[in-house]
């Protein structure tokens, strides 16, 4: 392309056109985002189908009766409102926790500080399977009821492993002069992490609250382990019911779910845009 | 190097004569090494005091410790004759410019300069009135609703003195503030500090490794070596009288000889060199007959050939080994009979300047020659060190 924006006098004009190379790039690209989006892309079109019997699995006919009822059918109903609970406590304190260590771990030098990286790594390189078959040993060992204490505990756990390492990832390179800098102009430590630390690393926090969200959402394996017999989440319902049904609002709840999601990384998005545009 | 003690020549040169930062005795370690050993000097009231010295020589470490970032192994440090060794630096009456400004990203220039009025809580009127004042004083009002990111280097850098400043702190410390910046952009900022240091007249203490930067900025200077603060004087002094051969080397350029002091009347010191005997005049070195010192001449003062019948200077035979061309001045190099090798600024005439290979006549007055306490290093008897 370069070449063709500095004619010489003596070459002959020619119709810009791409090279072939390029052309099959493009190409390949596109192919590969049909493969990533496919899967979304027919949830979000099923929650629009009017299904024959009861699985939706087979495309019939467009309709919105779907979206003018998504919690027709209440026990999924009850299972979304359940996971978002167990998302919101787990995400809150997963993020402050995880938050904190990542703080210490990028800021401060200590003793054992290569054990405690190796040790927050642990909790996502154990096999989903492994985790909550002994995490179900533990439960049942102490005696402690299963139900929603004890999958926001399982979640905050895998979650905060992911938010340590998020924001330390995210605070690598962080100029810790500023810090010195507010204290220096008179602040105090408190103030000075407020109105400096904690502004300049809230992106990195927000994306890995986010990211855990997700994770505890989308989470079953685990979840199915400590949930107990009364509690489910709406991953559990889908997969315990999809033997006898699939009906559309799984469709339609996973789409608002997306939808969900989908906005608050377009805020944040947004946000990034205009911050660098003034900067 | 082998002068342990600092000599404090002319303990005050600045417009005041309180003491306003006084370092008592002060030594820093850190678990493998000694970063400050026994630092002990006053900055006075209103003066621009630099601390000058190579990487690891202890000038910022000694900041540091100023500015409450680091805390004192021993000693104590008096800020206005209060210790204030272990104040946090929140609440210690001193501001600094660091090295890469740290300005925060996320405020504008305008609530980067009001963060430190209003981390003290004063009222909204008082704040604006200030940030109002310094971001005239560098200059910087039109620009108050910028992001750092949007600012050029020499502006960022000039935020960064406003955001010190707005507190009237009682010293301002400057860590290396113009490092960052190209050479035209540095000598400007030279110029600019000067003038808003008459402006505000507050202290200043400035670390650099610049020998020329401080030389062109400081009233006076700490030249520090591996801990050590080993000269503290005006640049005039540090320049003419440096007070060890470290000095000598690190403040411009110099030719050093091994000289055996044989005789001392009054001022006057009479030292054998290179199998010479020549007079040094004003010696301070207090070296005493039969010792042995180093004998200094500036590259400026040493002559080539030009007016070499002088009666007054001292003149040697010298075979010209180098020639480098520097703009205003030419470099020489040349060898004298004993093997060691004399360097000479000579101005760069337009023409009639020897060429190597060259025989030609070395000479200096009496005046250009400085006796040192010390041997200059082994490898070689010309430690004239370049200092970018």
């Amino acid at each position: 392309m370069t070449a063709t924006t500095t004619p010489s006098p003596t070459a002959s004009p020619r119709p810009e056109r791409r090279p072939l190379t390029s052309r099959i790039l493009g190409l390949w690209a596109w192919l590969v985002y049909l493969w990533l989006f496919a899967p979304i892309i027919v949830i979000i079109a099923f929650s629009f189908n009017k299904p024959v019997g009861k699985f939706n699995t087979a495309w019939k006919q467009f309709t919105f009766d779907n979206w003018l009822h998504p919690f027709n059918k209440p026990e999924y109903r009850d299972a979304l409102v359940t996971s978002l609970q167990v998302a919101a406590v787990a995400v809150v304190i997963a993020t402050i926790i995880g938050g904190l260590m990542a703080l210490a771990l990028s800021k401060y030098d200590f003793k054992g500080k290569g054990l405690v990286n190796i040790v927050v790594v642990l909790p996502l390189t154990t096999p989903e399977i492994v985790m909550g078959s002994s995490l179900f040993t533990l439960f049942f060992a102490r005696n402690i009821g299963f139900g929603f204490t004890t999958i926001v505990i399982a979640h905050v756990l895998f979650c905060i492993s992911f938010v340590a390492m998020t924001v330390q990832a995210r605070m690598r390179g962080f100029d810790w002069a500023l810090e010195d800098a507010a204290l220096d102009l008179g602040s105090s430590p408190w103030r000075t992490f407020r109105t400096v630390t904690f502004p300049l690393i809230l992106p990195g926090i927000a994306a890995a609250a986010l990211l855990s969200f997700a994770l505890s959402i989308d989470d079953y394996i685990i979840t199915s382990f400590v949930a107990g017999d009364r509690t489910k989440t709406f991953p559990m319902q889908i997969f315990n019911a999809n033997k006898v049904e699939i009906p559309p609002q799984v469709q339609v709840l996973a789409t608002m779910i997306l939808m969900f999601t989908l906005g608050l990384m377009a805020i944040g998005a947004w946000r990034t845009i205009r911050r660098t545009a003034t900067t | 190097m082998s002068t342990p003690q600092a000599v404090q020549t002319s303990p005050i040169t600045g417009p005041g004569t309180k003491p306003v930062i006084e370092i008592d005795h002060v030594s820093k370690e850190f678990a493998d090494f000694t970063a400050v050993k026994d630092a002990n000097f006053s900055i006075v009231e209103g003066e621009f005091f630099s601390m000058l010295g190579p990487s690891g020589c202890g000038k910022t470490t000694t900041l540091r410790m100023i500015a409450g970032f680091e805390t004192p192994t021993s000693g104590a440090i008096r800020l206005q004759g209060e210790d204030v060794s272990r104040v946090p630096p929140n609440k210690r009456d001193v501001n600094t410019v660091f090295q890469q400004y740290a300005l925060f990203p996320h405020m504008n220039v305008w609530d980067n300069v009001a963060y430190g009025p209003r981390a003290k809580k004063l009222p909204k009127e008082e704040v604006a009135k200030r940030v109002e004042e310094l971001l005239g004083v560098v200059r910087l009002s039109d620009f108050a609703t910028r992001r750092p990111g949007q600012l050029s280097g020499g502006q960022q850098q000039r935020v960064a003195l406003a955001r010190a400043l707005v507190n009237y702190p009682k010293a301002l410390l400057l860590d290396e503030p113009l490092g960052a910046l190209d050479l035209k952009l540095r000598q400007g900022m030279q110029l600019e500090l000067k003038r808003i240091q008459r402006e505000v007249g507050i202290t200043f203490v400035f670390v650099t490794h610049d020998q020329e930067e401080a030389l062109t900025m400081s009233d006076r200077i700490a030249v520090m070596n591996v801990g050590n603060v080993e000269q503290i004087g005006s640049p005039r002094e540090i320049y003419d009288h440096p007070a060890s051969v470290f000095v000598a080397g690190f403040i411009g350029q110099a030719n050093l000889w091994v000289a055996k002091v044989v005789e001392r009347t009054g001022s006057t010191t009479t030292v054998e060199v290179a199998g010479r005997r020549l007079d040094v005049e004003n010696d301070r070195s207090g070296l005493q007959v039969g010792e042995t010192g180093t004998f200094m001449v500036r590259p400026e003062r040493v002559h080539i050939d030009a007016d070499a019948a002088h009666p007054e200077r001292w003149t040697v035979a010298a075979t010209i080994t180098e020639l480098v061309f520097q703009g205003p001045v030419v470099r020489y190099e040349a060898r004298l009979a004993d093997g060691s090798t004399v360097v000479a600024h000579v101005p760069a005439r337009r023409d009639g300047l020897p060429i190597p290979g060259d025989v030609v006549k070395a000479s200096w007055s009496d005046d250009a020659c400085v006796l040192l306490p010390g041997v200059p290093a082994p490898t070689k008897s010309d430690t004239a060190a370049d200092e970018a």
